[in-house]
């Protein structure tokens, strides 16, 4: 039991943490690019604007589009929402929160590359240097330009190495100015995504705290489910590749090692043994199904009739069903496993 | 993989030093987002005051929801806050216990940004350099012809070209930073005397109410996570056998060309594996039963009581000799 829980704890900490880790290298990589891209205002009064206010926002929706595009739930969440009903319905509110969680994780580097753009001042500095009210900035000495002249002279403003009006407007200052404007909006935006943040995640059990337990398990069960069907039909192929290949030199030689004879191999010796379990375990592997229309079958079936969550009782009632050729074996059977009658006394501790 | 092992066992089972440790790491990068902000003083009187406080006070206030936002304890807080009745009694004594160790948790990051400011000294300088008295310092730049506020403002910002040549920018940068400094040091000071004392008369008062409320606010969070933990459980169980089940259904449809495989099922060998599966599913084995379990969790949370489960009937076996003396008892 012990060696289970670690390996949940592991497992459950190792799947949410390993989402968190891309989230983590995704912002990471995304200040990165920033610090690395080389901003160059085209100071020129049309352009200016498009490219600063481009690249605030262009990279963002890349980004944002990425995260999508690496986390490994958005294809159980296509799948799930486009499967037939099938013997199972279809809860939309487990749709929404598989939705919602990916979206959550998917704008944190956008917002870092934001935030990270807002506060160093470049890109607003390129937008906003033509069109803003830099009167206070200017000489008043120098004789006042014409409207057009002034646009494009404040457009240079960002191109340190092409500007050349200081007698005109103090440049430092005026960088200055648009600078801390920007800072200021990064603030804001960023107090403005905690906030938004801390309301959805803090106050959320507010409301539909019971509705939310059960979302939650059953998104967690979809993911489970999918895995375990692709491990399955892993183990199945395995199986069906060792028996079909058995098969295969058993009708090439002639021979043929009667089935029958397994169980009671078991007694003769350690390596027998484990050639008894092992064959057992491909034939269990195989879950009846061993051809490939059957298998076909299955695969087709588990998109389009997804079964239904009931778990029925174990073999004794499947035996029920068994056909005709089975009767003899099951009596055969029976031999093997002799009833124990015992006697039991219960004794209670208190 | 063993010392992987102990390092996750240790982590998670004292969710205490999960807590301590998340705070740790906010603070480092509040410590680390101070020294890669460029600060960015507008020097004009009109927004000084207001960027060099905002930025004082703004990161602050992210960094303290942040840190509510990151804290373990606050889902369990609220969940225990909003639940209804149930068959368990609400302690307000708890919910409290967990509020204030949230806060006081979140309270670190903001302190150190705060700390950081004061002693770096620009923010001050940056809003409070027009509200010195010039006179005491002498060497102002009067030739420019700008007003006095005007050049007070200008103070914050070291290449503006009307204080070359001048030890007057210097001067008053030096005095607004004393200043600061100064404050900042107190306040760190007054902090840790607040602690130090809030620690050492805490057990003068209610130590055994306090007791009973850290016990059983430990007893919320640990009764969450192993809730957490018998459902992913309970749900890769399920989602087994149904995947298992799915395959043989298949099987039905068709004509069985091997008759042995039911026959192997048959066997007796039962591995620990199949046992403990079917310890996990508890019996729970229909959508509605899990979707009733989950409701019912929330809304009327089982009552504090582990008698009937700790007292369980076990089997005993007992060989007894001809008069009746007990040999031998295996339980």
């Amino acid at each position: 039991m012990d060696k289970f829980r670690i390996m949940v704890q592991f497992l459950q900490a190792n799947q949410e943490s390993f989402m968190n880790g891309i989230c983590g290298i995704m912002a990471l990589a995304s200040a990165q690019m920033y610090s690395s891209f080389e901003f160059t205002c085209p100071c020129l009064p049309d352009y200016n604007y498009a490219y600063g206010i481009g690249i605030l926002i262009v990279p963002p929706i890349w980004f944002f589009l990425l995260g999508y595009v690496l986390n490994n739930n958005i294809s159980v969440l296509t799948e799930e929402w486009k499967r037939p009903v099938g013997k199972r319905r279809k809860d939309p509110a487990v749709l929404r929160y598989m939705f919602s969680s990916m979206t959550q994780r998917a704008l944190i580097a956008p917002v870092v590359w934001v935030a990270v753009t807002l506060m160093d001042g470049k890109s607003f500095l390129c937008a906003f240097s033509a069109t803003a009210d830099l009167s206070e900035f200017l000489n008043e000495s120098y004789p006042i330009l014409s409207k057009k002249e002034l646009v494009k002279f404040q457009a240079r403003i960002p191109c340190e190495d092409v500007f050349d009006g200081h007698e005109i407007i103090s440049i430092d200052a005026a960088t200055r100015y648009i600078r801390c404007f920007s800072q200021a909006c990064g603030w804001s935006f960023l107090m403005v995504i905690t906030i938004v943040a801390f309301l959805i995640r803090a106050i959320r059990p507010c409301f539909t705290q019971a509705a939310f337990l059960k979302t939650k398990y059953w998104s967690h069960y979809i993911d489970t489910e999918r895995k375990l069907f692709d491990e399955t039909c892993k183990e199945h192929a395995k199986g069906f590749a060792k028996v079909c290949i058995q098969q295969y030199f058993e009708s090439v030689s002639g021979e043929i090692v009667p089935q029958s004879q397994l169980p009671t191999k078991k007694g003769k010796g350690k390596k027998d043994d484990d050639d008894g379990e092992k064959q057992k375990s491909d034939e269990e592997k195989l879950l009846g199904i061993r051809k490939e229309e059957d298998m076909n079958k299955v695969l087709w079936n588990w998109h389009l009739c997804k079964p239904a969550l009931m778990l029925t009782k174990r073999p004794e009632d499947m035996n029920g069903h068994a056909h005709l050729d089975t009767l003899s074996l099951s009596k055969e059977c029976n031999h093997h496993t002799p009833v124990k009658t015992t006697a039991v006394a219960y004794y209670s501790k208190v | 993989m063993d010392r992987l092992k102990l390092v996750l066992q240790y982590f998670q089972s004292n969710s205490e030093s999960i807590s301590n440790g998340i705070c740790i790491i906010l603070s480092l990068i509040s410590v680390k987002l101070y020294t890669s902000f460029d600060f960015n003083c507008p020097c004009l009187p009109q927004y000084n005051k207001m960027y060099a406080l905002g930025v004082m006070f703004v990161p602050p206030i992210i960094l303290f929801l942040l840190g509510v936002l990151v804290n373990r304890h606050t889902g369990v807080l609220m969940e225990e806050w909003v639940r209804p009745l149930g068959k368990r009694t609400k302690n307000p004594a708890v919910v409290k216990f967990l509020l204030s160790s949230v806060f006081q948790r979140s309270l670190l990051a903001p302190m150190v940004w705060i700390l950081m400011t004061l002693l770096d000294g620009k923010c001050f300088i940056c809003a409070f350099s027009m509200n010195v008295d010039p006179k005491y310092f002498t060497g102002i730049p009067n030739s420019t012809g700008l007003e006095l506020i005007k050049i007070m403002a200008k103070v914050p910002c070291k290449e503006d070209v009307i204080f070359k040549n001048s030890s007057f920018r210097k001067a008053v940068s030096r005095y607004v930073r004393c200043y600061s400094q100064a404050i900042g040091w107190s306040i760190l000071l007054f902090f840790i005397f607040l602690g130090a004392v809030g620690r050492v008369l805490k057990p003068c008062f209610n130590h055994a109410t306090f007791l009973q409320t850290r016990y059983w606010s430990n007893y919320l969070d640990i009764e969450q996570k192993l809730f957490d933990e018998t459902c992913v459980l309970h749900a890769r169980d399920f989602a087994r056998k149904c995947v298992v089940q799915f395959f043989e259904n298949m099987r039905e449809d068709v004509t069985v060309r091997m008759p042995l495989s039911s026959a192997l099922r048959l066997s007796t060998i039962h591995n620990e594996y199949e046992e403990e599966e079917e310890e996990h599913l508890h019996g729970i084995t229909r959508q509605d039963q899990v979707d009733h379990l989950l409701q019912t969790w929330y809304e009327c949370k089982p009552e504090l009581d582990v008698t009937r489960m700790a007292y369980k009937p076990k089997v005993c076996i007992t060989w007894e000799d001809i008069n009746g003396k007990a040999m031998f008892s295996e339980v």
